[in-house]
């Protein structure tokens, strides 16, 4: 049941977790019995807690993750990557493409049993363009010029300009019960820990750091579903997760790089489990300050380009599980441009091109020197994140041998964000986007984004880049879109604001007797309310 | 008797005791690999190399690999330096603290002693560890600042057995007879009555680097320590619990290598004490 | 004997003050004043937030006022809000009362604690006795070898070890947590077992640095004892030996052990935030962890200032548990 995730959020997955893509890989193991039944339970291992479950307030995965099974939107993406309709039966687009009219569902009920009607959606559109309301997703819907309810059932948005991702903006953040919200402040109420949804799963129970206990709705509008409780159970650390894995404690997880190529290729997994892979929608990359003197200079980011083996932090950081990125976007999906220029291995070309910025060894300390001053400078990542680690620690390995001293410095994930990515304090960067499926990234490349908690926070500054940024975003025709978007793919590529370095592949597992997994472009979660547990392999049924 | 100087008696005293030997040994050896460190380590500690990863020890690697390819060997060579640094600076800092507060308690008594005591028992009511994460969460978490914090929070017991040794040797004959013949507070206190009490202030000492090493790993081990790539045992232990399934020997090998140091300065520090200890000296004429 | 109960209760208050103090101190460590960090360091706090908080530390007033009502506050067990994004009041994640008993993160760790203390108390002193009245045999010779591997072995070492054996490959105990899944859904008997075979491995390594310190001065104060006057007579009497030595030897034997016992606290709830990170354990220990983790100032302060009163009634408890076994403070 994955819902559209508009808008790019700062990453911030300890391991790579569920996604949306392609799927490769299934094991299928043998179940006798495979007919449908009601019940059992399936346990997810989460390293991180849910926070807040107001998908528009929150901002990490696990409350997404959590609130995505307990809210619906009005649309969502299918298995092959097109819009289809959740709460919305159907939608009509006005040829200008200004005027989008959604006819929704009659008939839908929160869990409270009061019907969902377009005044929700309208609720929920007020309080995310609120100033009053801390949502990093607001962009999107301060586009809309105007919002109607024109009855119980039709809702209409009109957009000032042009707005190609407007009808993909329309996903699970939005839609709120204004029965049990008007006139409350949102960032106070109770709701945020006990929320009512109308989507497929409802809170029953959590104790903080230890689990959250969802349970079926069995009034959902798509029929109920077979699981009868989703359990998430915390488990801070990787390690023992996975022995929890193993003793079936839990289900299911994400897998890390080792974990899936080394410690689950046993007869014992392959016959209880089953594991799938595909790319996630996120790629991992290390950003420059541009208006720190070192890196003002194109050459000086070229030649770091080419003193990084991008295939070494593939086979090494994520055990061949993911590719070398080229751009911001995912290999396979329409907008990524395959053809743009690539930075080989190749430390000849890195120390010529720095030598013709101006950096020379000097005084016999192995380092590089300009102006009397040392290439030193200090990679900034944040905790808990051991891929990231892994990746600046090999990075700064092999800058040492042109020259560069790299110091390694992690920071909590808040202070890092706070302190010295939205005030521009910092010289280079290792961080992770998790990118939508609707290729617009005005928020992070366009020249005016530079502000203090904007997104474009190296001060990138292009201006056929910003151009094209307007373009795609006020394009409707996918050809005219893509030809956008190749373009900035080439002009970064050349210009090196970020060096793109990977795109790990999801990896989770789950355990075999769970059926019904039908894994697809967009992950396996996407139809978890059809996952069932045949009756004879049932486990945890217990009391009603 | 009168053929033995006082050093030589406990030197003999000391041979004589085997475990202490031993831990004279290890400590020396611990001593000696950390300072010629880039001598003994068969690889660069910091030298990935993606085709070794997490490769069990052989010949080549005679504790394994880690999971970037480096050499564990390397890596715990290269840790002792910053356990045998942690140890001593941690000590040292944590030495001078007890003894200026316990020669203060131990030699002016009246409320500045009283004060100091209650200081004591109030810091030695603040769970240690709690208090030294509570610090490091103020500050940036690097070598220094751990050496300095364990300092800073280790320094009770020091001072209190610095005041217990005042306290016995102020009215001591030739502390007397200083004091008669117009000696300063300050030169008594540093010629004449540290001087004796620094036999238990040593042995104190000793056992505290044991301590502090533990404090070190441990703090290593939970992230908030030495930070990586820098190597430590804590930070190798790290990764030994990351990859508790498959990869033993991050695990066995550092903390192994804790263990013995550890041992080794319990060993010295008990064996000290037995060798200065008047009372044990008559087993030694015989 | 309320006498003196009541005089030792009066000698805590200025250590609690001193205790309240310190973490005073250690707030206004960080640069700047403390509502600048946390303001700075947390995009969650927003302006009425942030006003809040200087309410809080009454940063207007001169710092001997701030200290007050900071106190004010903590004696109410009020240490403010957590920074984390849920941000409830320190004190409910302490103690929360929607949950059982059980659940609430205090109750874990005392019970743990009191678990392990039990434990240490009950194996160290056989041990140690054993030791005194067996000495130089084999077997005190293998207790003191262990006694000081003991001392000398990382406990977090010790629990990846045994996590190693006994969950990775005899896979005979729970490697984390406190229950299993299925917990709810057991009747009593399996309820309990099933708590028990989670504490096993936890509480051994806690408790396992702690048995080799005991047990080493159980030794000694017995060997002690028993080269006492009164030892001597009752065996010039005639008296069975083991008469002498549980009635006559053990009971003064204890008594400096009991103190000990009380010092060892502090260590003990320190050891917890290793023992609860790598069990999983969800108690004080790890919450303190994330705290420190996440920068979280108010928890941090809270669960110190709560740690130090923990100790502070261990230390009371021993003394009460002195008193009660010393016939001569008894008898005043």
């Amino acid at each position: 049941m994955k819902k559209i995730l508009v808008v790019v959020l700062l990453m911030f997955f300890a391991v790579a977790c569920k996604g949306k893509s392609s799927s490769l890989e299934q094991r299928v193991s043998g179940g006798a019995d495979n007919e449908i039944a009601y019940g059992d339970a399936v346990v997810e291992g989460t390293i991180g807690e849910p926070t807040i479950l107001i998908p528009m307030l929150a901002s990490d995965s696990a409350s997404h993750n959590v609130s995505g099974l307990i809210f619906n939107g009005l649309v969502k993406y299918d298995t092959d990557l097109s819009v289809i309709g959740d709460l919305a039966e159907s939608w009509d687009i006005s040829k200008d493409g200004l005027v989008i009219t959604f006819h929704l569902r009659k008939g839908v009920k929160w869990a409270d049993g009061v019907e969902f009607s377009a005044d929700d959606v309208m609720f929920g559109y007020k309080t995310i363009i609120d100033e009053k309301t801390p949502s990093a997703y607001k962009e999107d819907f301060l586009q809309v010029k105007k919002a109607e309810v024109l009855d119980k059932y039709t809702f209409r948005v009109t957009y000032e300009k042009p707005f190609a991702p407007a009808l993909t903006t329309w996903g699970s953040l939005i839609i709120l019960p204004k029965h049990l919200l008007e006139g409350k402040d949102i960032t106070k109420t109770e709701f945020a820990r006990n929320p009512i949804g109308l989507g497929p799963y409802k809170l029953s129970k959590w104790v903080p750091d230890q689990e959250l206990i969802l349970e079926s709705y069995k009034d959902y509008f798509e029929g109920r579903p077979y699981i009868d409780r989703y359990i998430y159970k915390r488990i801070p650390d990787p390690a023992t997760m996975f022995l929890m894995l193993r003793t079936g404690e839990i289900d299911t997880m994400g897998l890390t790089p080792l974990q899936f190529t080394k410690q689950t290729e046993t007869d014992y997994f392959r016959k209880n489990f089953n594991k799938y892979r595909y790319p996630a929608f996120q790629y991992t990359h290390m950003a420059f300050n541009l208006k720190h003197p070192f890196f003002k200079d194109k050459r000086v980011r070229q030649a770091i380009a080419h003193a990084i083996d991008k295939s070494e932090l593939v086979d090494v950081v994520l055990f061949g599980l993911g590719s070398p990125a080229t751009g911001p976007y995912v290999p396979n999906t329409w907008p990524y441009n395959p053809d743009v220029k690539k930075y080989e291995y190749n430390l000849e070309k890195a120390r010529q091109l720095l030598k013709e910025a101006g950096w020379e060894y000097a005084n016999g300390d192995g380092l590089l020197h300009k102006d009397g001053r040392p290439f030193k400078f200090t990679i900034l990542t944040n905790t808990g994140n051991k891929l990231r680690e892994n990746t600046a620690t090999i990075i700064q390995w092999r800058l040492a041998k042109i020259g560069i001293k790299v110091e390694i410095r992690k920071l909590e994930w808040s202070t890092f964000v706070n302190q010295f990515i939205d005030k521009k304090r910092f010289e280079a960067v290792i961080l992770g986007w998790s990118i939508s499926l609707d290729p617009d990234q005005y928020d992070i490349w366009h020249s005016s984004k530079t502000r203090e908690k904007e997104l474009n926070f190296i001060s990138f500054s292009n201006p056929e880049v910003d151009e094209l940024l307007e373009k795609g975003r006020r394009t409707f025709d996918i050809e005219g879109r893509k030809k956008a978007y190749f373009r900035i793919q080439e002009i970064l590529a050349e210009e090196v604001p970020y060096i793109f370095l990977y795109v790990p592949d999801a990896t989770p597992i789950v355990s075999a007797r769970i059926k019904g997994i039908k894994p697809s472009p967009i992950g396996i979660s996407y139809n978890l309310p059809k996952w069932y547990v045949p009756k004879k392999l049932q486990r945890n049924t217990l009391e009603p | 008797m009168s053929n033995y100087s006082l050093s030589s008696l406990i030197w003999k005293r000391f041979r004589k005791n085997k475990l202490a030997m031993a831990g004279g040994i290890i400590v020396s050896i611990l001593v000696v690999v950390a300072v010629f460190a880039p001598v003994f380590s068969p690889y660069d500690p910091g030298d990935i190399d993606r085709t070794h990863i997490l490769v069990p020890p052989d010949i080549h690697h005679p504790f394994g690999t880690d999971d970037l390819g480096r050499d564990v060997l390397s890596r715990m060579i290269w840790g002792s330096r910053i356990s045998l640094a942690v140890g001593f600076v941690a000590v040292g800092i944590a030495t001078v603290i007890g003894l200026f507060f316990g020669a203060l308690a131990g030699y002016y008594g009246g409320w500045s002693e009283r004060i100091i005591m209650r200081f004591i028992d109030i810091m030695l009511t603040i769970p240690t560890f709690f208090l030294i994460l509570a610090v490091i969460a103020f500050i940036e978490p690097s070598i220094w600042n751990i050496m300095i914090v364990i300092g800073l929070t280790s320094w009770m017991g020091v001072a209190r057995l610095v005041r217990a040794e005042f306290l016995s040797l102020k009215e001591r004959e030739y502390v007397l007879a200083a004091r008669a013949l117009g000696a300063s507070d300050f030169r008594i206190i540093f010629r004449h009555i540290m001087i004796n009490s620094m036999a238990p202030v040593l042995v104190s000492a000793v056992l505290g680097i044991a301590g502090a090493v533990l404090v070190e790993s441990a703090l290593s081990f939970l992230g908030i320590g030495v930070q990586p790539p820098t190597p430590s045992w804590g930070n190798i232990l790290t990764l030994g619990k990351d990859n508790i399934e498959i990869a033993w020997w991050l695990s066995v090998f550092p903390g192994l290598a804790i263990l013995i140091t550890v041992l080794g300065y319990n060993l010295l520090g008990e064996g000290v004490r037995d060798s200065i200890d008047p009372r044990l000296w008559d087993t030694v004429r015989k | 004997m309320l006498k003196y109960l009541v005089k030792r209760l009066f000698e805590m208050i200025p250590t609690l003050l001193g205790i309240t103090i310190i973490s005073f101190f250690i707030i206004h460590l960080a640069p700047g004043k403390p509502t600048d960090v946390f303001s700075e360091l947390n995009p969650k706090i927003t302006p009425e937030a942030r006003e809040r908080l200087e309410k809080y530390y009454g940063l207007d007033k001169p710092v001997i006022v701030q200290y007050g009502l900071w106190l004010k506050r903590v004696v109410q067990f009020d240490f403010g809000e957590s920074f984390s994004t849920d941000r409830r009041p320190v004190m409910q994640k302490i103690w929360d009362k929607k949950q059982p008993v059980t659940e609430r993160k205090l109750f874990i760790t005392f019970m743990l604690n009191l678990f392990e203390m039990v434990i240490i108390f009950l194996v160290a002193i056989p041990i140690g006795i054993f030791s005194a009245t067996h000495r130089d045999s084999l077997y005190d010779r293998i207790a003191t070898v262990s006694v000081f591997i003991g001392f000398a072995i990382p406990s977090f070492w010790l629990a990846l070890l045994l996590m190693m054996l006994f969950g990775v490959y005899l896979d005979w105990l729970p490697v984390s947590g406190l229950k299993s899944m299925n917990y709810d859904s057991l009747s009593l008997g399996p309820k309990l077992l099933d708590r028990l075979r989670h504490l096993i491995l936890p509480v051994f390594v806690a408790s396992f640095g702690g048995l080799a310190g005991l047990s080493r001065y159980m030794r000694s104060s017995m060997l002690e004892v028993i080269r006492q006057d009164y030892v001597t007579v009752a065996r010039a009497k005639g008296l069975p030996e083991k008469i002498v030595i549980y009635r006559h030897a053990f009971r003064n034997a204890l008594l400096p052990l009991i103190t000990l016992l009380g010092l060892s606290v502090p260590g003990l709830i320190g050891g917890s935030v290793i023992f609860e990170n790598i069990f999983g354990i969800p108690g004080m220990g790890q919450l303190f962890y994330n705290g420190v983790m996440g920068r979280d100032y108010p928890l941090i302060m809270g669960i110190l200032t709560i740690g130090a009163i923990l100790t502070l009634i261990g230390n009371l408890l021993a003394d009460i548990g002195y008193m009660l076994a010393d016939p001569r403070i008894r008898a005043k």
